[in-house]
């Protein structure tokens, strides 16, 4: 059974991407039997190159997915380069796995309620700075070139990258590199760049490619942030899909294998500027300059750094002030009064659409755990640890944009007989959450002492009590922390939602997402942070129950960290 | 109780190289001492008796106990057991609960073999208490302690010493290697200390 574990984690992240790929492949020339497409053609190609603003669309994505990876790496670089072992860097390594599990979508609606012309900051601004008495008719969010689309999406890719780059560091030795390179005169800044960026780099690529996807094929941020006439083009293709009219699906088939190609060539933008930047590099690294203006570029980075995740703390602060504000006029930076009549007024909504959310992301979380566990399992009873290759399919679906194989999936699955709806989605679900806990649960996995299990096998435990009696129990934290993870990413999954649940699963996300055309200002901030505070509490589930089922076990706090 | 370890003509290698070569026969009670330098193959040879060998080593020969080749066996059913430089008390189980942990027979007397086992060694009262909570010479004799109650039939020592400080050093090995003669197990001690050796007073293999 567990040999087959690896081949069935494999299946679950290939099998979709492949078989949404060719669902929107065909279609896309004109194949799709169910809507009397049966021979093939360039049919939809010619009407996608039609349609209005489609040029404007494109260039907006493959602008967004390398604007925002080069500023996110950019900060996480210099943050890293200039803030060495400091008070910061401590703190805001304990900051970052809160941020990150923050939803997509939450963070969105609190950047745009932050930078609204009438948002907090315009408010705290005015009118003594601005003069507004009122708000001004500026299009600050859903501006024309995606500018906020990209702030947002900037400050949530940086605690991603930071996180990933904080954990692949320790690989890299950093420490002594540093001081090896000062003993030779180089200042810290230039010696971080010249001595442990270089290594660091490859290590974090497939993270990097992945933000590259994300941000040139995200949905719900765009539709939050982005712009709207037109919008970005998968956004489009989504307004295409969703058309009544169902010839518009090869359109949106054709749009969606333009997505892929959007992506693929800010990928190959992406990869041509790594040749040019390490040709360049070795040069610099080659000339031997010791300084670089040292001071500016680390104060630089720390400052960055604290405005990200500034903005982020600051962006949950005002949905959570939307959603109790009462009245609240506009140069005033505080409401006037706190009113809970929202929240009340929402929650007999709210509650069962917690439990459908909870109950998607548990069973998706529970699939993957059993998957990963299994794989890796059986990979250390093996002894053979998995290679690049297997890296690679993990991060197949977070570098293949959602968009281009999420509605392939729900046309491959129509044809096979599958109904759009809960089940769907869960498995779909389990196609994201899967990479994540994988990546989280691995480490521990590998670090643990095989002696344990040794031990446990000479005292007469075959290899799965060994499983169940030891690794299991001692590993119970950061099994927990693999499946809050994984929790978080589901609850903030929303085309997969969408599309695979044809409109009628509901979640958090799905529904804060659905207000934002539209939709009030403090109901959003209600759904909102509904969807930000879920994955946190999954978070303090997964530190309190271990401290809790071993408080007379203090070893265990060792083994856990 | 006695028993014999046989190591029949085991040969280790690693990618055609020659690691290690040892044939001999370990009576009730004697300890089986291998020495040498790290990579030498020590710990290899360990795993091969207890059933952990790394698919990357190429070993050939037979291990007989009692007479039984135990070498197709996995390690639950060889009843080999493991002493480590670390005691590796289950972090997550009461004192009770890792010697309970190899412990056979019938639910009825379990609890009373735990207490006296404690009580052998100078811990009575111990079972409910957490690991952590121990000092490192408690914490060897508990190891010990949870070797003998899981009754092996033979016992592999990996440097059992070598983190202990000198005065319980000599302690612990009076104590493990007067166990292993009373209760008549066979041994294999590998290790880096002459002293070690000395103490165990059987066959020494020098590697390397």
């Amino acid at each position: 059974m567990i040999r087959l574990a690896p081949v069935a984690a494999i299946a679950a992240l290939v099998g979709p991407v492949a078989f949404g790929l060719a669902g929107a492949a065909l279609p896309a020339f004109g194949w799709l039997p169910t809507l009397g497409g049966d021979s093939l053609s360039l049919d939809p190609w010619r009407d996608l190159l039609g349609q209005p603003g489609l040029l404007r669309s494109v260039l907006v994505s493959f602008a967004s997915g390398l604007v925002t990876t080069a500023l996110a790496l950019a900060v996480v670089f210099l943050f890293l380069a200039g803030a060495g072992n400091s008070r910061l860097y401590g703190w805001i390594r304990r900051a970052v796995s809160p941020l990150l599990s923050v939803p997509h979508a939450a963070a969105a609606f609190g950047i745009a309620y932050l930078i609204a012309p009438s948002g907090l900051v315009a408010r705290w601004l005015s009118p003594w700075a601005t003069g507004w008495e009122r708000p001004p008719d500026l299009l600050i969010v859903h501006d024309a070139f995606g500018l906020s689309m990209m702030a947002g999406l900037v400050v949530k890719e940086i605690p991603f990258l930071l996180l990933m780059s904080l954990a692949a560091l320790p690989q890299v030795d950093p420490v002594r590199r540093i001081a090896v390179a000062r003993s030779l005169g180089y200042r810290p800044v230039v010696a971080w760049f010249k001595a442990v960026a270089p290594s660091l780099y490859p290590l974090i690529r497939l993270p990097v490619y992945a933000v590259i996807a994300f941000s040139s094929s995200v949905v719900d941020v765009a539709l939050i942030l982005g712009p709207t006439n037109p919008p970005t083009l998968a956004v489009q293709i989504i307004r295409w899909f969703n058309d009544p009219d169902l010839e518009m699906r090869f359109l949106a088939s054709a749009g969606a294998i333009l997505q892929l190609g959007v992506t693929l060539a800010a990928m190959a933008v992406w990869w041509l500027g790594e040749l040019i930047v390490a040709r360049l590099g070795r040069f610099w690294i080659a000339r031997g300059g010791r300084s670089l203006a040292d001071g500016m570029l680390r104060r630089a980075g720390s400052a960055l750094m604290l405005l990200a995740i500034g903005l982020a703390a600051l962006s949950l602060l005002t949905l959570a002030l939307n959603s109790v504000a009462g009245l609240w006029r506009f140069p005033e930076a505080l409401p006037d009064g706190l009113s809970f009549a929202k929240w009340m007024r929402a929650a007999p909504t709210i509650l069962p659409v917690l439990g459908e959310t909870l109950a998607i992301g548990g069973l998706a979380t529970l699939v993957s755990l059993v998957l990963v566990a299994a794989a890796l399992e059986n990979e250390v009873r093996r002894g053979r640890p998995s290679g690049p290759v297997a890296m690679r399919i993990l991060y197949l679906p977070l570098i293949v944009p959602q968009i281009a194989f999420l509605f392939g999936v729900v046309m491959a699955a129509e044809l096979a007989g599958f109904r759009p709806g809960f089940m769907l989605v869960v498995a779909g679900h389990v196609v994201f959450v899967l990479p994540y806990v994988y990546l989280s649960f691995a480490e521990a996995y590998r670090r643990y002492d095989p002696r344990w299990i040794m031990l446990a096998r000479t005292l007469g435990s075959g290899r799965n009590g060994a499983f169940w009696r030891v690794r299991l129990p001692m590993l119970l934290a950061p099994c927990l922390t693999a499946a809050a993870i994984g929790l978080a990413v589901s609850v903030g999954q929303y085309l997969p939602t969408q599309l695979l649940g044809a409109g009628r699963v509901a979640t958090v996300t799905t529904e804060a997402v659905s207000l934002a055309a539209g939709g009030s200002r403090r109901l959003i901030g209600v759904w909102a942070l509904v969807q930000a505070v879920l994955p946190v509490l999954g978070f303090a589930l997964a530190l309190g129950i271990p401290r809790l089922l071993f408080r007379n076990r203090r070893a265990m706090g060792e083994v856990a960290a | 109780m006695n028993h014999v370890l046989g190591l029949e003509t085991i040969r280790i290698s690693l990618g055609g190289r020659l690691l290690l070569a040892v044939d001999a026969r370990i009576g009730p009670g004697e300890v089986f001492t291998v020495m040498g330098p790290s990579g030498a193959g020590k710990s290899t040879l360990l795993a091969a008796i207890a059933g952990f060998a790394d698919p990357a080593f190429e070993i050939t020969g037979r291990v007989l106990l009692d007479g039984e080749d135990i070498s197709g066996l996995p390690a639950e059913d060889r009843h080999v057991g493991l002493l480590f430089q670390d005691a590796l008390l289950f972090p997550h189980l009461s004192i009770g609960d890792n010697l309970a942990f190899g412990l056979s027979g019938r639910r009825d007397d379990r609890q009373a073999r735990i207490g006296r086992a404690l009580e052998e060694i100078g811990l009575a009262g111990f079972t409910d208490r957490d690991p952590a909570t121990l000092s490192g010479g408690e914490r060897s004799r508990v190891a010990l302690m949870r070797l003998l109650l899981s009754e092996p039939r033979a016992v592999l020592l990996d440097e059992p010493f070598s983190k202990l400080d000198a005065a319980l050093r000599q302690e612990m090995r009076a104590l493990v290697f007067g166990r292993l003669r009373d209760a008549g197990l066979p041994a294999v001690l590998v290790t880096h200390d002459a002293a070690d050796a000395e103490a165990a007073g059987g066959t020494v293999l020098e590697l390397g």
